[in-house]
């Protein structure tokens, strides 16, 4: 212990300052290049953003012949472009309002029903003794890493036509219209999320303490009474970080609605209009422009006042894995 | 310019149909899963009842409760999770084998096509290109930026700038960066940053995403803006988990900046970056709604899934649409492969 008192002093004498000038110059230096070069990233990541916001609210002529960082030297103000792709009614208006509904439609299911199914399932194998269970769980984990690219045909085969065993038909075919397809979309949703969802409950609700249900049992609570009264209060800030997860997931997907919603404005969400107009129309830069914010403010908002179970959802889902 | 909101009736009607099923699914089912133990635990008590009334030994209490409650606790999950999951994986797996549209069997001819049609071999490429550089330069800007604002003054809102991307859809996202990408004549004043940059800086203005194999690289930036900011989160978690008194120690060995990074919170936060690394690997295999939004897969930018999505979906051609899905899950598997290994060690170490 003596003799290493006098090193720990030296030490900090070290860090109260660079020695040196030269040192104290480079230090500074350093600390400046790392300013610098943060704010370039922040600037490079934030910049485009910003421009097509400001270029949402710039008339139709101005968006098309000059660039946005006009803006500030020659602001000209317009709500129009909104009013036009939300509500207008031509066909190449954008009729977004429409379409917007449907992403709601879409959304809501799609995030409760995987919620409610691996809240279930995940309880069931943490805390429920039966045998296989633990293969049944790696079972669901390791169905984490099929793409649902290798779902795709057969399930729309399965809505389309039904399931039929040696020419007897086993289970009918769907036949959905217009907007009864929403049905299947949340169907699609929901498989393609339960073995993560079951996977990122299954992290907490398997950590709760084992005492607490040990109790309960004890009291003769039955299983569904220690779910509902017990855990599904403590897991609260699980459901909420899946639930965000899953509400980004769904509201930003294409693909799956490309395939499972249709095209028209009966079904298909935001995403899909948006991705067929900025491939019909790609120079009407006053309607990508104002469509595109018109998709962003809903998961932005969510995401903005979530963010912190957010961030907890993405380490626990991450991390641990 | 008038929004019949009648029209959208319907809409409301079966969303709320969806949720009155969503009530009655899961109240149904923990309703029943309430009631009918009860409902058998009342008989049995009449039983024992009237057994211990004529004497007899007591029968012991049944065992299999359990294994009835986690049965209808998963009974939903695995339901779906077969019908939409497992035997449609299965199903493509055989219909990769198959020919169009499905009706015999072909071998091999679907993926012996994945390698030998000039065009697909080229959707390789570009996928490879893809699964290289975003997991990597993603990576490394989140790393280098989690670094450098660690502890800044305004970190939490210098990392809500950053993070911001990952709310947005990738087709969202995509619109955002065509735009920063659009071009006009050369003597007219362009609208793209990117081009107005350059003529800024005395060069022609280009048609960025009709140029191969530049435009595949400026679609891939796309994705790299929306991922940096996951890199940047998970990492930055990681380097504030690193124990204060290591970093205490080096600084009291009067370690540089440079050096800690290297020797302190490299090591330290290796077992994140892996994780990183791998779930952007496998995120950017599957990557779909960018290059359809931006290119549609023309000009050679189309990548697997796009290309998978066009012969199963628009050309009807479900043979080689599923043998391009088989492709992407046969290449996840390396991926988790490695990911697995390095968890087993970590375990051990």
């Amino acid at each position: 212990m003596t003799t290493a008192t006098p090193t720990i002093a030296a030490g900090t004498q070290q860090t109260d300052g660079p020695r040196t000038v030269a040192g104290r110059v480079r230090k500074r230096l350093n600390s400046r290049t790392a300013t610098l070069v943060s704010i370039v990233i922040a600037l490079v990541w934030t910049v485009p953003t910003f421009g097509l916001f400001i270029s949402s609210f710039r008339p139709e002529d101005q968006i098309k012949t000059t660039g946005w960082w006009t803006f500030f030297t020659n602001p000209q103000f317009t709500l129009e472009n909104y009013q036009e792709v939300l509500f207008g009614r031509s066909s190449s208006s954008g009729q977004l309002a429409s379409y917007f509904i449907n992403s709601l439609a879409i959304t809501i299911p799609s995030v409760l029903f995987p919620l409610a199914f691996a809240a279930l399932a995940a309880y069931a194998l943490a805390w429920i003794n039966f045998r296989g269970r633990d293969w049944l769980y790696i079972a669901i984990f390791a169905l984490q890493i099929v793409p649902l690219q290798m779902a795709l045909v057969p399930l729309l085969k399965f809505f389309s036509t039904g399931v039929t065993v040696a020419s007897v038909q086993v289970l009918p075919a769907w036949d959905l219209v217009d907007e009864q397809k929403f049905a299947q979309v949340w169907f699609a949703h929901t498989c393609f999320a339960l073995p993560f969802a079951v996977f990122l409950l299954h992290n907490f609700i398997s950590q709760l303490p084992g005492d607490l249900m040990e109790a309960a049992r004890v009291d003769g609570a039955s299983h569904p009474k220690i779910f509902r009264t017990i855990v599904l209060p403590l897991i609260t800030p699980a459901l909420a970080a899946f639930g965000i997860f899953q509400f980004l997931w769904v509201w930003n997907d294409l693909l799956v609605a490309l395939i499972f919603a249709g095209g028209g404005n009966e079904t298909a969400p935001l995403t899909v209009r948006l991705a067929e107009m900025a491939g019909t129309r790609g120079n009407e830069w006053q309607r990508l422009t104002a469509g595109a914010f018109v998709s962003i403010v809903v998961p932005l908002v969510v995401f903005l006042s979530l963010q912190r179970y957010f961030v907890r959802g993405l380490l626990a889902g991450s991390v641990k894995g | 310019m008038e929004f019949d909101f009648a029209e959208e009736q319907p809409k409301f009607l079966m969303l709320m149909y969806g949720l009155i099923a969503f009530v009655a699914v899961v109240g149904g089912l923990l309703l029943l899963l309430d009631v009918v133990p009860a409902w058998f635990a009342r008989r049995r008590e009449a039983r024992l009842v009237a057994v211990s009334a004529s004497g007899a030994p007591l029968p012991r209490r049944p065992k299999q409760r359990e294994g009835f409650f986690a049965l209808f606790f998963l009974l939903p999950t695995l339901l779906l999770l077969t019908v939409g999951l497992v035997v449609p994986a299965i199903r493509t797996t055989l219909l990769s084998f198959m020919n169009g549209n499905s009706t015999s069997w072909v071998g091999l001819r679907n993926y012996g096509w994945i390698f030998s049609e000039g065009t697909i071999v080229r959707v390789l490429i570009n996928s490879l290109v893809w699964v290289l550089l975003v997991p990597l330069v993603a990576t490394a800007f989140g790393l280098i930026y989690a670094v450098l604002v660690d502890k800044a003054r305004f970190e939490a809102v210098a990392k809500s700038l950053i993070f911001l991307p990952m709310a947005i859809s990738f087709v969202g996202a995509s619109i955002i960066w065509k735009f920063v990408y659009a071009y006009r004549g050369d003597e007219q004043e362009q609208i793209g940053l990117l081009n107005q940059i350059v003529v800024s800086l005395g060069g022609e203005p280009k048609q960025w995403l009709l140029e191969s194999p530049l435009n595949t690289l400026l679609l891939i930036v796309i994705m790299i803006w929306i991922q940096a900011g996951f890199a940047m989160v998970v990492l930055s978690a990681a380097i504030k988990a690193i124990p204060a008194d290591i970093v205490e120690a080096a600084r009291l060995d009067g370690v540089s900046p440079w050096q800690m990074f290297w020797q302190i919170t490299m090591p330290s936060i290796r077992p994140a970056l892996i994780v990183v690394v791998v779930t952007l690997s496998i995120g950017t295999l599957k990557v779909f709604d960018i290059v359809r939004t931006s290119t549609n897969g023309n000009y050679d930018t189309s990548v697997i899934a796009n290309e998978m999505y066009n012969q199963a979906f628009r050309y009807g051609e479900n043979g080689q649409g599923s043998a391009l899905a088989v492709l992407l899950f046969v290449l996840v598997i390396p991926i988790v492969i490695y990911q697995i290994r390095n968890l087993r060690q970590q375990r051990k170490g």
